[in-house]
């Protein structure tokens, strides 16, 4: 089969990390909610796993631009978001799926992947061949052409995934993105961001520790608006050897031990 | 035993004619007259990866424009709601109802009352004119009554230009009939326009700072209570829609497309909610 590759595809990035970030800091309201935080992230899946309240959100919401950072820097594609940069041009090539997203009832799932993905710049003439391939990847072939208000929560969830992903954009950034589904979606969801993680840089915050599969890159444990632990998957399971023998997998036992240690460090 | 004899990758190089190696062409020839499963899956669409590829991509470009059985009717309608979505945002529709309706309202209490402002006194659809426009324009970027705010927030095409083409569709859609309610009781678009865009500019400008929704608030708010109740209980005439104020209003209209311009930015980067 012919691949047509186009000149964008072999045209050099002009930058080293997807995402990089020098003790930045980002306001939720008036609080300080992230403080602090080194990140560099490249391809690959990155889970940020924390507590409630321990600033996952916020800090996915300054990675996607809802908001700005409070101080430090911070670096999206190359384009710096701490000095208001080339926004348009970061915005093009990212996905972002919101913890709770509004959409319109009367919408079928087409239209409203199909209404962002023209708001997201998505060339005109792949539009619909784009949308198509966003719904196929998250499995709602069957319901593409269903309104919105008739799907249950978890698949109104995958058409939240859909349009982040339509379009191939290069930084996704996933707010629990498996919030409300069954466990096999679950694993479907986890295998479709490790395949986009392969060329894309995948982020992704969720409080259960079982959504971060063994292959992701990297987890960043986020703990009171402060990083607690950046390592690999291996990294944090290895930690479960402190922890007593108890029930629950090697990952969240070593994620418990982990959170613990930072926890003593900072009192 | 293993049920795959022979690997489905050389068996796809062989079945799409790529270059072999001759012995290896000779063993898997030799091994396809004996075995039936291999044979089956020789002829069977797996056999390729590249047709699997080419099928998907051809359904992907195709399904779209088919649906699922809905036909010119189902065409039609998306089409058409598609292209609705590029001028407004879905959530401007009823938004966009009631700012029609208040003119007409406006203009039936006129009809049937004589004028509220008595024999002399301006019908209300002309004091209410100049704040209409500015009302159907308040849902175009507004994070209160779009429910997809936080998604849209986001998008490349939030910003400035995207606004303007919002504010455009909005102001066509409600000018014929606040102008059509204006021609039945007497008020000339002349009394009405210039005011009406000045005032739509500066919710715009101040909605850059502020956010459209408590922009529209405000100056609605100034409009009604320096205007509109005065001239009902007739307290002051309404100087700001006599014909002697319009070179205020051009004023208006260049300062506040000014200050958009400066302020283009807010309709980007939101760090109001």
């Amino acid at each position: 089969m012919i691949q047509a590759i186009s000149s964008d595809d072999l045209a050099p990035s002009t930058y080293a990390w997807h995402v990089r970030a020098e003790n930045l800091a980002v306001r939720a309201g008036r609080r300080l909610a992230v403080a602090g935080v080194d990140l560099s992230f490249t391809t690959g899946v990155y889970g940020v796993l924390g507590p409630n309240g321990a600033g996952k959100t916020t800090l996915l919401r300054a990675l996607a631009t809802v908001r700005q950072p409070a101080a430090g820097r911070l670096d999206l594609l190359g384009a710096p978001m701490h000095e208001r940069g080339g926004l348009p041009e970061v915005r093009r090539q990212l996905g972002y799926l919101p913890q709770t997203f509004g959409y319109y009832r009367w919408y079928t799932v087409r239209e409203f992947v199909e209404y962002l993905a023209w708001l997201k710049a998505v060339p005109g003439q792949d539009l619909a061949a784009e949308v198509q391939r966003a719904i196929d990847l998250v499995g709602l072939s069957g319901h593409a052409d269903h309104r919105l208000r008739t799907l249950s929560g978890g698949m109104v969830r995958r058409a939240g995934l859909a349009q982040a992903i339509v379009g191939d954009p290069a930084l996704l950034v996933l707010d629990e993105p498996t919030a409300g589904l069954d466990p096999q979606s679950r694993a479907e969801i986890r295998e479709l961001l490790s395949g986009l993680g392969r060329t894309n840089c995948v982020v992704m915050a969720t409080h259960l520790v079982e959504d971060v599969a063994d292959d992701s890159t990297e987890i960043v444990i986020l703990d009171d608006g402060h990083l607690a632990f950046r390592g690999t998957p291996a990294q944090v399971a290895a930690a479960a050897a402190e922890a007593a023998p108890g029930n629950g997998s090697e990952l969240e036992r070593g994620y418990a031990v982990l959170l613990e240690r930072s926890r003593l460090v900072t009192r | 035993m293993s049920t795959e004899c022979v690997s489905a990758r050389v068996l796809a190089r062989y079945g799409s004619g790529q270059d072999l190696p001759p012995e290896t062409v000779w063993v898997l020839e030799a091994h396809l007259e004996r075995c039936p499963s291999c044979r089956q899956r020789l002829g069977g669409p797996a056999a390729d990866p590249g047709v699997l590829a080419l099928v998907e991509s051809v359904r992907s470009a195709v399904e779209p424009r088919l649906g699922p059985g809905h036909g010119l009717w189902w065409g039609w309608r998306h089409r058409l709601r598609r292209g609705m979505a590029r001028w407004s945002t879905p959530a401007a529709l009823p938004w966009l109802a009631t700012a029609v309706f208040v003119p007409l309202a406006a203009m039936t209490l006129d009809l049937t009352s004589a004028g509220i402002s008595g024999e002399d006194g301006v019908p209300l659809v002309l004091l209410v004119a100049p704040v209409i426009p500015a009302l159907a324009v308040a849902a175009a970027w507004n994070r209160w009554t779009d429910r997809a705010y936080e998604l849209v927030s986001v998008t490349a095409r939030a910003g400035l230009s995207l606004l303007l083409r919002r504010t455009l569709a909005a102001l066509l859609v409600i000018l014929p009939p606040l102008a059509g309610a204006g021609a039945v009781v007497g008020a000339s678009p002349s009394l009405w326009l210039l005011p009406g865009l000045a005032l739509t500019i500066a919710v715009l400008a101040l909605g850059a700072v502020i956010g459209v929704g408590r922009a529209t608030g405000v100056l609605a708010g100034v409009w009604i209570l320096a205007v509109i109740l005065p001239a009902l209980v007739r307290v002051w005439p309404p100087v700001a829609l006599e014909p002697g104020s319009a070179p205020v209003w051009a004023a208006v209209i260049v300062v506040g497309g000014g200050l958009l311009l400066r302020f283009r930015d807010g309709y980007q980067q939101n760090n109001l909610s």
